[in-house]
Formats: C-alpha cells, sequence, structure tokens
C-alpha cells in the first residue's frame, strides 16, 4: 500500500497487438486492447482498471479474468504482475436474490 | 526516466472527483497543476462509492445553485468533453412517500425548492406510477424534478483524471500529504513522507482528511466521517430512467446503463459503527436496504446483488459543504465536507474552483460556504 505512483511517467507509444480484440472479461466483453488502452489513459492500478473499464464487475466478479487482467497490465507498465495488488474482493461470494439476502438467514426452513 | 519539477502554480491534495475536476479545468486554462493522493487509487474515496445521483431537489438552498449550474452548463456535453462515457441521464428525480407524514417531509421540500427557482412537484400515487410503472400501491405521494438526473461516479471521476492527465497535470498515487507550511505569510509548502512540492495556490480537496491537513496551519473545519453503503444487482432488462429516493430515506438509487441496479441506503445502526479504519460493509446492511427495496419495487424481489460496498462521506457541521478561499492563507482554498453531496455538483465545483484560483471571482456565489461560518450556539 502507499508506494509512490507518478501517473505521468512515459509509458511509451501504444503499439496495436494482433490480439487486442480478443475478450478477456467475459462477463462484461471488455477485450485486451481496451484494457491496454485504459492503461495507456492513466489507470495503472487494478482498482481503476475495473471502475474504468468494468472488468471484473460482472457476475463471476473476476473469478476468471483477474489474473489475465492483471498480466496485461503489468506487461504495460513494464512491472512485475506481483506488484500490482489485486482489487477489492466484496460480499456477498456468490450473487443471491434480494428475497433471500433480505432475511438474513433466517427465511422459511431453507438452508441460506 | 525525465526528472520533473515538484514546483506548479496550483498544488490539489485530494485526487477524488473534486480534486480531478479542478484540475481538468485548471489544465484546460492553461495553469500548471499537481495533483496529490493519499492512497494508491484515483477516485478512491467517496467519489467511487456513491449512488450517482445528479440532483437539485433536496438540496439546501446555499448549495442549490451549484447543483443547477452544472445541470445547466456542464453535465449535458461531459461526456464529449471527457472523451469518456459518464452514462448522465437527465430522466427526474422521483422522491417517493407511503405516509402523511411522508408528505409533509416531501411538501417541505419542494416549497423550499420552488422557493429558490426550482421545478419541483407534488403528485399522487397514480401520476408516480404513470412515470414509473414498477412502483408497488404502498407508494402513495412524490415529489418530481423533471430536470434530475444520474451519472456514473466511476467514469465520470476517472474521465476528469484521463483528460487533465493528458493536458499534462501531473498526478502522483501514494502521497499521503501530513503538513502544509507557509513562506512569508502565504501558503508555499506541501508536505508528504516522501517530498516537499511547492506551488503558489493549495487546493485542499482531501475530503475526511481535510481536517487534519488544514490543522497544521490552524485552521478548522467542524466536520466527521459517517458510513454509507451501497449495492448492486446483476443486469437487469431496461425498467426506468429516473433516479430515486424516499422521504423516508430508507435508500436511493437507479437502474444503469448496463442495467445493474445501484442502491445506497442504511441500517440505522450506522453512527455507532465499530471504525477499524476502513470502511467495510455490515451484514445487516445490505439486506435491510433489500427489504426497503422491495416494498417499493416487489418486481426486483428476484434481482441478484452481486456487490456491496462501504464508503465514508464527510459530514460538515451544517450538512453543506466548505468551498472558496481561506482568508488568513493567501493561496490556500478549500472544497471538502460535502455530506454525501459531492458527486453531483463536482463539474460546478471543479469549474468555478478553477475560476476562482485563476481570477479572484466566480459565476455562482459561494460565500454561503465558507469555511469559517460556523459558530458556538449560545
Amino acid at each position: 500500500m502507499n508506494q509512490v505512483n507518478d501517473r505521468s511517467r512515459d509509458l511509451g507509444p501504444m503499439v496495436p497487438q494482433p490480439d487486442d480484440d480478443r475478450i478477456i472479461c467475459r462477463c462484461e466483453e471488455i477485450t485486451k486492447g481496451e484494457i491496454r488502452q485504459a492503461v495507456h489513459d492513466g489507470m495503472f492500478t487494478l482498482t481503476e482498471i475495473r471502475r474504468y473499464l468494468r472488468t471484473g464487475m460482472g457476475l463471476c466478479q473476476g473469478q476468471t479474468c483477474a489474473k489475465l487482467v492483471k498480466g496485461i497490465v503489468a506487461r504495460e507498465l513494464g512491472v512485475s504482475p506481483a506488484e500490482l495488488e489485486p482489487a477489492t474482493s466484496r460480499a456477498p461470494v456468490r450473487p443471491i436474490e434480494m428475497r433471500v439476502f433480505a432475511k438474513e438467514g433466517k427465511g422459511d426452513g431453507a438452508d441460506e | 526516466m525525465e526528472l520533473m519539477s515538484n514546483c506548479a502554480e496550483v498544488i490539489i491534495v485530494g485526487g477524488g472527483v473534486i480534486g480531478c475536476a479542478t484540475a481538468y479545468y485548471l489544465a484546460k486554462a492553461g495553469t500548471s497543476v499537481i495533483v496529490l493522493e493519499g492512497s494508491d487509487h484515483i477516485g478512491n474515496g467517496g467519489s467511487s462509492r456513491n449512488g450517482g445521483g445528479v440532483r437539485q431537489s433536496g438540496r439546501d438552498p446555499r448549495e442549490l445553485p451549484l447543483a443547477m449550474y452544472g445541470i445547466r452548463n456542464l453535465w449535458p456535453h461531459l461526456s464529449e468533453e471527457l472523451e469518456t462515457d459518464c452514462e448522465y441521464h437527465q430522466d427526474g428525480n422521483l422522491r417517493l412517500g407511503k405516509t402523511e407524514k411522508h408528505r409533509e417531509i416531501l411538501e417541505g421540500l419542494a416549497d423550499r425548492a420552488r422557493a429558490c427557482g426550482l421545478d419541483v412537484r407534488m403528485i399522487d400515487g397514480d401520476e408516480v406510477r404513470r412515470i414509473n410503472p414498477y412502483l408497488s400501491h404502498e407508494v402513495t405521494v412524490a415529489s418530481w424534478c423533471p430536470t434530475d438526473g444520474h451519472a456514473n461516479p466511476l467514469t465520470t471521476t476517472l474521465g476528469f483524471y484521463k483528460m487533465a492527465r493528458r493536458l499534462g497535470a501531473r498526478f502522483i498515487t501514494g502521497e499521503p500529504v501530513q503538513e502544509l507550511r507557509t513562506v512569508k505569510g502565504k501558503i508555499r509548502k506541501v508536505i508528504t513522507p516522501n517530498h516537499v512540492y511547492e506551488g503558489e495556490q493549495v487546493l485542499v480537496a482531501a475530503g475526511l482528511h481535510s481536517r487534519e491537513i488544514f490543522g497544521t496551519v490552524g485552521i478548522d473545519v467542524p466536520m466527521d466521517g459517517s458510513l454509507l453503503e451501497a449495492l448492486v444487482t446483476e443486469a437487469e432488462p431496461p425498467m426506468f430512467d429516473q433516479m430515486l429516493g424516499t422521504a423516508d430515506a430508507d435508500f436511493y438509487g437507479h437502474q444503469t446503463k448496463h442495467g445493474s441496479f445501484v442502491f445506497g441506503g442504511s441500517s440505522g445502526l450506522e453512527p455507532f459503527y465499530k471504525d477499524n479504519g476502513t470502511p467495510v460493509t455490515s451484514s445487516r446492511t445490505a439486506p435491510c436496504i433489500c427489504r426497503g427495496i422491495m416494498k417499493y419495487f416487489p418486481d426486483l424481489a428476484d434481482a441478484k446483488i452481486v456487490r456491496t460496498w462501504a464508503g465514508w462521506s464527510d459530514r460538515s457541521a451544517d450538512g453543506v459543504p466548505v468551498l472558496g478561499a481561506v482568508d488568513e492563507i493567501p493561496g490556500l482554498y478549500a472544497a471538502c465536507a460535502f455530506t454525501g453531496h459531492g458527486f453531483g455538483i463536482s463539474p460546478a465545483v471543479g469549474d468555478q474552483l478553477a475560476k476562482l484560483i485563476r481570477t479572484g471571482s466566480t459565476d455562482v456565489d459561494l460565500s454561503p460556504l465558507r469555511y469559517d461560518r460556523f459558530h458556538a450556539k449560545i
């Protein structure tokens, strides 16, 4: 946490790659090229990428694409993926209907 | 890497939507800016955690002129200007009620807004359901402001950041400001654990942290943190475009362009929150918000909640923001204590603060929002 991160540092030009139109986040249909462009637009953390593009914000909450997105962002920034902090996981672990959530686990003899 | 100067005409403390918007309007006018953000992410406080309302109704008359200015002059073309889809919708705000007491609350709010020249009408249950057919028959009354709306706080904040950066504003995250320092009575130095930055003018827009930062130059802004929680559903088919609130304040929210519903609310126990230093959600609150929503929108009972989150709002002692120049310290400006109302007025605040910093004057009168308006009760 709290690493000094200068957002004006030079990443070089955004060079198109042959697989830029490959879909990385399947829930929200975000491509590799969109993720790379977002880094060049200044989104240097996985949290910012997620808020800007919605990667990992869909039904699976990033359980499928988080690692792939991290690799793409790290490569674009020229750092090790280990240096990038993952975006925060948030409750609930799985999508849950309002009518079920509303019962706070006390409902109708179900095993919620 | 090129060695960059730690000096700029303006240093902005805080990389939230207010800091980013002000940096954008300053950079657009040719002023050099450095923005220092304490956390690792741009827009990590209330800017990314609010419900996205772009409202005039329900606003205090002291901040209403700013809300109206932004909706008239800035929001309509903001997506084009920022080359970012801010998802701005101007499809009205319904504030819903179920009882006679709610009607009184709503009428009071509507009367005060009309006195300021805003079109807010009282409507009955049938008219409410003509505007939004999904609302249950428990709803018997509402106030209706057709020029209100909503937008996406995440993309708007990052859009301001993206364009300010493109125009040459320098942003540094992970730089928590510890101290301001004056030189010959004027503001000059901004100190972090790592560096000393220097500016001719300094804007403090650091949310809840603004109080301790102002404290280092002897200025106090009475505010504290108030915890807010929100949730989002999976994408649903498009149902309605209005912004919603209730007289009872059980929830507020809207359906986003993506199809998901974003709703904020509370359990009522937030003032007694066990503060562990991180705004975390309580297992009580989201179910309580769900119970509130289902009474108004029975059709949403099967919508799945995919995510919940919490955030702090910087609540001022009298419920409206603190904005403008600090008289005792030439060159120092405040933009804090937004009390949960910051996002909707952020373009107007950025535009007007940039003008104030550059020229010394504003189009909207900011004097009711002065930092030194707070007094003891006797």
